[in-house]
């Protein structure tokens, strides 16, 4: 039965069809319209992502599966070789490393800092939007310009960060050649441009953390650092770790910062030694310049399964945390 | 410097008084935010010879509007404009209308398999679908799309987290009682929709049309894929901008300055409710 939803009383649309004993064309349309209406309304989602969505991520596992050349007519089947030849390929791992390490040196200083700055912005500021206004306002900026500009000022030769080092004595530091730089420099850039959001998605958590908590706490005479740690942070969990999630699945595919950090622009080697080259670029540069399609449609899968992975064991993290909660309610 | 009165108050870490250093430090936050635009503007004022400078000035310098003339001359960025106007425009438009629909169904209306498709929805936000973009560029070509416009507007139609969204503010906005006075006056589905929902869930569509025009403005493996030199939307033409044996900043950095402008301008008018529905949404999700 397609009526509307529950709450509604009998009586209400269904006293009319009661008093006609046969139903009106007006009626049939109005209950076709009732029934039909909304399979109409959530049809267009469906329709897109199984255009979008679905059906690529199953065709890209069948073109894996084959030597496919972009522009030749017939691929040739070649079963599991392309995953084979990933297990085997150096550079795949290498990209898988760099995506690892840039993750890494991005998620988990911005998190901490994403912390700090709601708790400085959840005291009672004067202005209290316009700072957070302030902080957000990275996330307004295009991608693209952010990596121009960024590669701009971490140039080696004539960039201001190292200009700045220079000045204040210390050695420049080549960012685009050595690896470890490089992964830094790129670290910076994703977050400079996420630390803000995160800090007011923490910051939305920490407000709807009940006061009698803290003042409870207080009175049981707990300082400002032992609150933060017993009674901030553990209900706090659950908001940290749809943080870590996101970034997490934004973090595996970066893409944007280290295409336009390179110093020889339009290439996708991420660096003249592939030293900053990470999976979704690899990806890009197999596909897209190659053109080896096949190969790179097993890059999307491995990647794929990697983050499914990854998402999964979050997952079980989050619901174990979930039964046991730090503070109980009541 | 702590004052006994209202001690208590004080000292619990979200409710407490600031004090001086609690400024500072945010302040040099939004000064850092602040920073990457300022200098892409100052490189964009000036020339080149700027950045051989040790200690750079500044100040900006007079040759903005000459590098961005510039800018004009090197790609053909007004139809770069134009191109991203349309597609975030129509992106937004759409996922508007098409999330707010579904998320009135889902939130309001009993079919058949509803739980199912829902939890379906929620379960494909953690599909990337940016690794299925060697079969879609494929599909593309074959369709005879690629290098147009529809290509990149078609797949961003509407999103999962745009029907989430519209769900989950639904579920509360609109009173069944209403739906139902409305029925009995014998409206129609879409009228219902229309009049009734609609109205009432005007401040969360108008956040999820901020957060999707931003993102569309700035999306940019997708359209660099399908999208070709002579057709490109603004971060496109950035990105060709930037590719060459020979980078020159001062017109490079004009295209990131001008690029930035209209984004800048939909921040700073819309801010307050970006940081409201960013926190709405955090809490709620």
């Amino acid at each position: 039965m397609t009526v509307i939803d529950k709450k509604i009383a009998p009586g209400g649309s269904k006293a009319g069809e009661r008093t006609s004993p046969r139903p009106t064309f007006r009626h049939k349309l109005s209950r076709w319209d009732v029934k039909v209406s909304p399979y109409l309304y959530v049809a267009p989602f469906f329709i897109v992502f199984g255009v979008v969505g679905l059906f690529p991520l199953l065709y890209t596992a069948y073109v894996s599966l084959f030597k496919w050349k972009a522009g030749s007519d017939d691929p040739d089947f070649i079963g599991f070789d392309n995953y084979k030849e990933l297990v085997g390929d150096g550079q795949f791992w290498n990209a898988l490393t760099n995506t690892v390490s840039i993750f890494l040196l991005s998620s988990v200083p911005q998190i901490i800092m994403a912390i700090m700055l709601a708790a400085l912005l959840g005291s009672r500021l004067r202005g209290a939007t316009g700072w957070r206004v302030g902080i957000l306002l990275p996330y307004a900026a295009s991608l693209v310009a952010i990596g121009i500009i960024f590669a701009n000022l971490f140039g080696p030769k004539y960039g201001l960060i190292n200009g700045v080092l220079q000045t204040i004595g210390l050695d420049p530091v080549d960012w685009q050649a050595s690896r470890f730089g490089s992964h830094v420099a790129i670290a910076i850039m994703v977050n400079w441009r996420w630390t803000g959001y995160n800090a007011l998605i923490v910051l939305a958590a920490m407000q709807a953390i009940p006061k009698e908590l803290h003042e409870a706490a207080l009175i049981d005479g707990a300082g400002t650092w032992r609150r933060f740690w017993n009674v901030t942070l553990p209900l706090l969990k659950p908001t940290l770790i749809f943080v870590i999630i996101t970034s997490t699945i934004g973090g595996l595919q970066i893409f944007t910062e280290p295409k336009l950090f390179d110093a020889l622009p339009g290439s996708n080697n991420g660096g003249s030694t592939n030293q900053f080259q990470t999976v979704t670029l690899y990806l890009y540069q197999s596909a897209f310049e190659n053109y080896n399609l096949g190969y790179a449609s097993a890059i999307a899968w491995v990647l794929f399964v990697i983050i499914v992975l990854i998402a999964l064991v979050n997952f079980f993290l989050t619901s174990r945390l979930a039964h046991t909660p730090a503070v109980k309610k009541k | 410097m702590t004052t006994l009165q209202g001690g208590l108050r004080k000292s619990v870490a979200t409710l407490g008084r600031p004090r001086k250093a609690t400024y500072v430090v945010l302040a040099i936050f939004v000064l850092g935010s602040m920073f990457p635009f300022y200098w892409s503007f100052l490189v964009a004022s000036r020339d080149n010879g700027m950045l051989t400078e040790r200690i750079p000035p500044f100040v900006p310098g007079g040759n903005f509007f000459a590098n961005a003339a510039r800018v004009f001359d090197t790609v053909p960025f007004w139809k770069a404009l134009a191109n991203s106007v349309i597609v975030s425009g129509t992106v937004t438009l759409t996922t508007v209308l098409f999330s707010s629909l579904a998320g009135f169904a889902f939130a309001k209306l009993r079919f058949k398999g509803r739980n199912g498709l829902f939890v379906f929805i929620v379960v494909t936000l953690a599909v990337p679908t940016q690794l299925g973009i060697i079969p879609l560029f494929i599909a593309m070509s074959e369709l005879g799309w690629a290098g147009h416009l529809q290509a990149v507007i078609v797949p961003n139609l509407v999103t999962a987290f745009g029907v989430f969204w519209m769900r989950q503010y639904t579920v509360d906005a609109v009173p069944y009682e209403l739906i139902e006075a409305a029925r009995v006056d014998g409206c129609s589905m879409i009228r219902i929709f229309w009049n009734v929902c609609l109205p009432a869930v005007r401040p969360a569509a108008a956040i999820l049309a901020m957060f999707t025009f931003m993102m569309s403005w700035n999306d940019f493996l997708w359209p660099l894929v399908v999208l070709d030199a002579g057709n490109p939307t603004v971060q496109v033409a950035l990105e060709k901008l930037q590719s060459g044996y020979y980078v020159d900043y001062s017109l490079v950095l004009a295209g990131t300055t001008l690029a930035t402008i209209p984004i800048l301008i939909v921040f700073v008018l819309l801010g307050r409710q970006i940081v409201a529905g960013i926190m709405q949404g955090a809490v709620k999700g």
